[in-house]
């Protein structure tokens, strides 16, 4: 069937292969100790960079997160931190 | 694991190229968690083309295509035709496309999709401007507020013009569906999202996406900037079905337009009296609202 559609760029890398992790100046920083595991973080993530570890506690994913600081601004136990990137 | 109140299922990737605290960038989200990986989106020009697909990456699990500016309508009819000769069924088409892609630019491919009761769903994320560009203002861009081409100086007070009520446009065409839908509330968007996909014909959604950089107001506020909308009643959360207005959240009384106003940048330069005026024309759309809902 390709044979019938004209020449066209077709994108088929999947953008993950993008880090964005420079874009930050500011990294979260979670206390798991005040996590009430409530993935409000996770909900509001612009950028899929929160995952969950074994246990249900979520996990910055470095690689992507822009330091936006959504999660540690709708954080209710204010279990996030922002703190500044060397 | 712990319990999760939206699927857990990611259509969209990180490591695409949206700003820090992008609103558009949640609605994308949250409207692929409704609607599954049996979806075919189209983007015109706007963010969006520019946050999924730099060149050979794309940020969705699901196939995209890249249309003319003015032909997300058209694009979702063509889409829907081809998906129906290859026996598709099960495919849910979805145009995605700025407010001045759709308001403006593409408002007559959108009309036309709405009165071929293509079988599609087309949704306006609304940054209320053309933000791409550098924002320019569009016909969503709301009252008062400065853009680059509605400065604020000597000679001006930001745009003069009120904001264009697309729902209104979308309402005009009897679609079987219409709701608006907010990144701050991602249950009810996605409860709407997944109510669209099992309609027939055609549906639209008007989201609220704010924009960090166009809004002037910092990265971290996306969210409360959004909830803040809905709770002063300056973007209403309802939905259309088949004609009957339901207004999806109410609050006792809503909170005063200065707090949501003064959250943001492009509103900073406004008098007591233009805030007033704002207060007034929100309460008289809301008033409307409830009058409209009250037909049913």
């Amino acid at each position: 069937m390709e044979e019938d559609l004209p020449e066209a760029p077709i994108a088929t890398t999947p953008s993950d292969v993008n880090h964005t992790a420079s874009w930050r100046t500011f990294r979260p920083v979670i206390d798991l100790k005040l996590c009430t595991k409530c993935n409000v973080c996770w909900k509001f993530c612009p950028d899929d960079a929160i995952a969950f570890d074994g246990v249900g506690f979520p996990v910055i994913r470095l690689d992507y997160c822009k330091g936006c600081a959504i999660c540690a601004e709708e954080c209710k136990p204010k279990a996030i931190t922002m703190v500044k990137e060397d | 694991m712990a319990r999760l109140t939206i699927p857990a299922q990611e259509l969209m990737r990180s490591g695409h190229s949206a700003c820090p605290g992008c609103g558009a960038t949640l609605v994308m989200r949250y409207l692929l968690k409704g609607l599954g990986e049996r979806t075919i989106v189209t983007v015109p020009a706007c963010c969006w083309t520019v946050i999924a697909t730099p060149f050979p990456t794309t940020a969705l699990d699901v196939p995209m295509l890249d249309c003319a500016f003015e032909a997300t309508g058209a694009s979702i009819s063509g889409l829907r035709a081809a998906a129906d000769q290859l026996g598709l069924k099960d495919v849910t088409i979805v145009g995605f496309a700025g407010d001045g892609g759709t308001a403006d630019i593409g408002l007559q491919a959108l009309s036309g999709m709405l009165e071929r009761r293509t079988d599609g769903i087309y949704l306006m994320y609304d940054n209320e401007a053309y933000m791409n560009t550098g924002v320019q203002r569009s016909g969503a861009t709301p009252e008062g507020a400065w853009t680059t081409t509605t400065p604020v100086d000597e000679f001006s007070r930001g745009k003069l013009e009120p904001k264009k009520d697309i729902m209104a446009i979308i309402a005009a065409h009897n679609p079987p569906y219409a709701a608006t839908v907010n990144v701050a509330f991602p249950e009810d968007f996605v409860k709407k999202v997944e109510k669209a996909k099992a309609i027939h014909g055609p549906r639209f959604f008007h989201a609220l996406a704010p924009c960090p950089p166009g809004w002037r107001y910092s990265s971290e506020k996306t969210i409360e900037v959004a909830r803040l909308a809905t709770d002063t009643n300056v973007f209403p959360l309802y939905e259309i079905v088949d004609g009957v207005y339901h207004i999806t959240r109410k609050l006792g009384v809503a909170k005063p337009v200065r707090e949501y106003l003064q959250t943001q940048g492009r509103f900073s330069h406004l008098d007591d009296a233009e805030v007033a005026k704002i207060q007034a024309q929100v309460d008289a759309r809301w008033k409307r609202l409830l009058a409209l809902e009250g037909l049913a």
